[in-house]
C-alpha cells in the first residue's frame, strides 16, 4: 500500500531537480554573457577610437582652424562653438527647468492641466533630437529672424535638455522631506519662502546634478544643430551669439563623412577630446551625487 | 504633495503668524516704557500701539503675498515652456507639410515607390525611407531586445547587489556616447570587420549601422526592463520559491509576467528611439533611397535624409525644404505614437504595484 502511494506519487510529480537547476545556470550564464557583450562593445568602442586618434592629438591640433589639408586640421572653432553652446544652453535652460520643476512639485494644484503638462514632458523627453532641429529651424531660425547664429543652436539645444533638467530637479526635489517644509511653514514662512530657503538648497546638489548631465547630452548632440544650419566648415571664431558657429560632434561628423583616411584619424582625435570632456561632465555628477549623499541624511 | 501645496497661500495663517509675533512685540515695548520714561499707560494708548503694528504687518503681509503670486505666475510660466514646444513643433510641422501637400499630393506621397526630390525627374513617394528606417530599426532591435532582457534579468535576478550597482552605471555609459561616435563606430570598425565575413556588404550598409544602434540602445532596454522588475514585490517572489520554483522559473513564470507592461513599455521606447536615431543612420548607412529589403546595401533613412538636405544650402520655401518637414512630420506621428502607447503600458504597470 504504501509503496504503491509511492510509486504513483513518483510518476504523477517528478521534480527533475537536477535538470532545473541547470537549465536556471544555463541561463545565467547567459544572461552574464548579455551583459559582457555590453561592456565589451563599449571597450572595444574606445579603444578602437583612441588607437586611431591618438596621434593626432596635440596642442596644434587643438588651437588650429579647421583645413582642406588634414595634417594641419584641428579643432579650434569647433571647441570655442561648443563652450559657447554649453553656457548659453546652462543659462538658458538652467532656470527654466528649475522653474518648471518647482511648480510641477511643490505648488501645482492635481487638475487636468498638471496633468497634461507632466504627460506632455514625458513625451518631449522621447521626441528625436531631430525633430527639435526642424522647430528650431522654423521657430529660431525663420521666424524669429536668428539665422544659422549661436543663439538659435542654444536655444533648440535648451528645449532640447529641458525635460531632462526638469524630471531631474522633480525627483531631487522630491526627495527632501515633508518635515522640512512643514518646518519652514510652522515658522512663519510663505510657501515661496520655505521652497525658497528650506527645499531649494537642500535639493541643490540633485538638481545641479542633473542639469551637469542634461548639458552632457546638449554637447553631444549633433542632428538639431546640422538641421538649424549650423556651418561644417568655419574658420573663424564667433564674435557674437548672432554669428554662425560649429560645434565638435559637428565638425567630427563632416572628418567622418569625407573619403580621406587622414581626415577620420582627426575624426577620431575629435572623438577623443568631446569623450574627454563628456567623462569631466559625468565625473563632476558622479561627485556631487556621491558628495550629497554624504552630507545629507534626512 | 503637501497639503498647502494643492491650497496654495493661505493669507489668514500668515496674518495669524504675524499677529503673535506682534503681540510678542508689543507686550516688550510695554516692559520697556515701564521701566524708563514710564508715558501715560492707558488701555487706549495700548490699543493704539498695537494696532499700528498690526496694521503695518498686515500691509506687510499683502506685500509678501503679492510677491508669491508673481512669483508663482512665473514658476507656472516656466512649466508652460514645455507645452509651448509641443505647439511649436506640432505648428511648425503641419504648416510646411500642409504647404508640401498643396504641391504634391498627399496619394502620391503614400503610394509612390520613388524618393527623388534632389533630382530633375522628381518622384515623392515616402516608402524607399520608411522601408529604410524599418530596417534599420529591425535589426537595432534584434540586438537590443534580447540582449537587454537577458542583462536586465541578470542585474536584477542574479547579480549580487553589489556587483549590479557598479555594472548597471557603466553599462549606461553606452547610452552616454554621443551618436556621432557611433557612427564612426559603424563605419569604420564595424563595416571592414563584417566584410571579412560577408564579402558583398557594401561600405555604406543598414547591417552595422542597425546592429551598432542595437548596442547603442541596449542599456535603456536594460535599465528600463530591470528598474521594472525590481519593483515586482519581494512577496511575489518569495512565494515562488516557497512552492519549490527554481530561480529560473521565479524569473520567468513570475517576475517577468509580473512585470511585463513595464518591459513592454521600455521595448516600445526603445523602438522609438531607434526609429528617431539620426546621426548613426546619417554615417554609416548611406544617401541612396531605394526600396529594398536587403540589409547589406546603402539605403537611406527618414532622419539621414533630413540631414543630407540640410547639409546643403536649401533656400526657404522650395519644395525641397518642404519635403524635410514632410518627412519629418511622418517621424513625429510615428515616434509621438509609440511615446503614448509606451507611456499607457508604463502607467498601467504602476497602477499595480506602486
Amino acid at each position: 500500500m504504501t509503496s504503491n502511494e509511492l510509486y504513483s506519487g513518483d510518476r504523477e510529480f517528478r521534480p527533475r531537480l537536477t535538470l532545473r537547476r541547470q537549465l536556471g545556470a544555463l541561463f545565467g550564464i547567459l544572461s552574464t554573457i548579455a551583459i559582457v557583450v555590453g561592456l565589451t562593445t563599449l571597450a572595444v568602442l574606445i579603444t578602437d577610437v583612441v588607437r586611431d586618434g591618438w596621434h593626432v592629438i596635440s596642442w596644434d591640433f587643438l588651437t588650429s582652424y579647421p583645413s582642406r589639408r588634414p595634417e594641419q586640421a584641428g579643432i579650434l572653432s569647433a571647441l570655442v562653438g561648443t563652450t559657447y553652446i554649453l553656457v548659453l544652453v546652462a543659462v538658458i535652460a538652467f532656470p527654466l527647468g528649475v522653474a518648471a520643476a518647482l511648480y510641477l512639485e511643490e505648488f501645482a494644484p492635481k487638475n487636468r492641466l498638471t496633468a497634461l503638462i507632466e504627460i506632455n514632458i514625458s513625451n518631449l523627453a522621447a521626441v528625436p533630437s531631430i525633430v527639435y532641429g526642424l522647430l528650431g529651424l522654423g521657430v529660431f531660425v525663420r521666424t524669429f529672424m536668428l539665422g544659422r547664429s549661436l543663439i538659435a543652436g542654444a536655444l533648440t539645444l535648451s528645449l532640447l535638455v529641458l525635460p531632462i533638467i526638469i524630471v531631474a530637479s522633480r525627483e531631487a526635489l522630491r526627495a527632501i522631506p515633508p518635515s522640512i517644509r512643514e518646518a519652514g511653514l510652522a515658522l512663519g514662512a510663505s510657501p515661496w519662502q520655505t521652497v525658497r530657503h528650506f527645499v531649494l538648497p537642500a535639493a541643490f546638489p540633485g538638481i545641479l546634478t542633473g542639469t551637469i548631465l542634461a548639458l552632457a547630452r546638449a554637447i553631444g548632440e549633433t542632428a538639431p544643430l546640422i538641421t538649424i544650419g549650423a556651418l561644417t566648415y568655419v574658420a573663424f571664431l564667433p564674435g557674437s551669439i548672432f554669428d554662425p558657429f560649429t560645434v565638435l560632434p559637428i565638425q567630427i561628423f563632416n572628418w567622418v563623412s569625407r573619403p580621406q583616411p587622414a581626415f577620420h584619424e582627426r575624426a577620431a582625435g575629435g572623438i577623443i577630446v568631446l569623450l574627454v570632456v563628456l567623462l569631466c561632465f559625468n565625473a563632476a555628477a558622479i561627485f556631487l551625487r556621491a558628495r550629497l549623499q554624504r552630507k545629507i541624511r534626512f | 504633495m503637501p497639503e498647502w501645496a494643492l491650497t496654495g497661500y493661505n493669507p489668514r495663517a500668515g496674518s495669524n503668524s504675524l499677529l503673535a509675533g506682534g503681540l510678542v512685540v508689543a507686550a516688550r515695548c510695554d516692559v520697556s516704557s515701564e521701566s524708563s520714561v514710564a508715558p501715560p499707560l492707558t488701555a487706549e494708548n495700548r490699543r493704539q500701539q498695537l494696532e499700528q503694528i498690526l496694521t503695518a504687518s498686515r500691509r506687510q503681509d499683502r506685500i509678501r503675498q503679492g510677491r508669491e503670486t508673481t512669483i508663482l505666475a512665473i514658476l507656472f510660466l516656466a512649466a508652460l515652456v514645455s507645452i509651448a514646444t509641443t505647439i511649436g513643433i506640432i505648428y511648425t510641422l503641419s504648416i510646411e507639410t500642409f504647404h508640401f501637400f498643396q504641391r504634391v499630393s498627399i496619394i502620391e506621397f503614400l503610394t509612390d515607390t520613388q524618393w527623388t526630390p534632389l533630382f530633375a525627374d522628381k518622384h515623392f513617394g515616402i516608402w524607399p525611407l520608411l522601408v529604410g528606417t524599418l530596417i534599420v530599426s529591425t535589426i537595432a532591435m534584434l540586438v537590443s531586445l534580447p540582449l537587454g532582457l537577458l542583462a536586465a534579468i541578470g542585474l536584477s535576478e542574479y547579480a549580487p547587489p553589489r556587483l549590479a550597482r557598479i555594472v548597471k552605471p557603466v553599462l549606461e555609459i553606452l547610452a552616454g556616447v554621443p551618436t556621432v561616435v557611433y557612427g564612426y563606430f559603424a563605419l569604420l570598425f564595424v563595416t571592414p570587420l563584417l566584410q571579412r565575413f560577408i564579402p558583398q556588404l557594401e561600405v555604406f550598409n543598414a547591417l552595422s549601422a542597425g546592429l551598432v544602434m542595437g548596442f547603442m540602445i541596449l542599456p535603456l532596454v536594460a535599465s528600463l526592463s530591470e528598474d521594472a522588475m525590481r519593483a515586482v514585490p519581494m512577496s511575489l517572489r518569495e512565494g515562488a520559491y516557497a512552492l519549490g520554483a527554481t530561480r529560473l522559473e521565479v524569473v520567468w513564470r513570475v517576475v517577468v509576467p509580473s512585470s511585463l507592461s513595464g518591459i513592454v513599455a521600455a521595448f516600445i521606447l526603445a523602438v522609438s528611439r531607434a526609429v528617431g536615431e539620426t546621426m548613426i543612420v546619417a554615417i554609416a548607412m548611406g544617401q541612396v533611397p531605394r526600396l529594398t529589403f536587403n540589409p547589406l546595401v546603402a539605403m537611406q533613412a527618414m532622419t539621414s535624409y533630413i540631414v543630407q538636405v540640410s547639409l546643403g544650402d536649401t533656400p526657404h520655401g522650395t519644395l525641397e525644404y518642404q519635403t524635410i518637414f514632410a518627412v519629418g512630420a511622418t517621424l513625429f506621428v510615428i515616434t509621438m505614437t509609440l511615446n503614448l502607447l509606451s507611456y499607457r503600458f508604463l502607467k498601467r504597470f504602476r497602477e499595480v504595484y506602486e
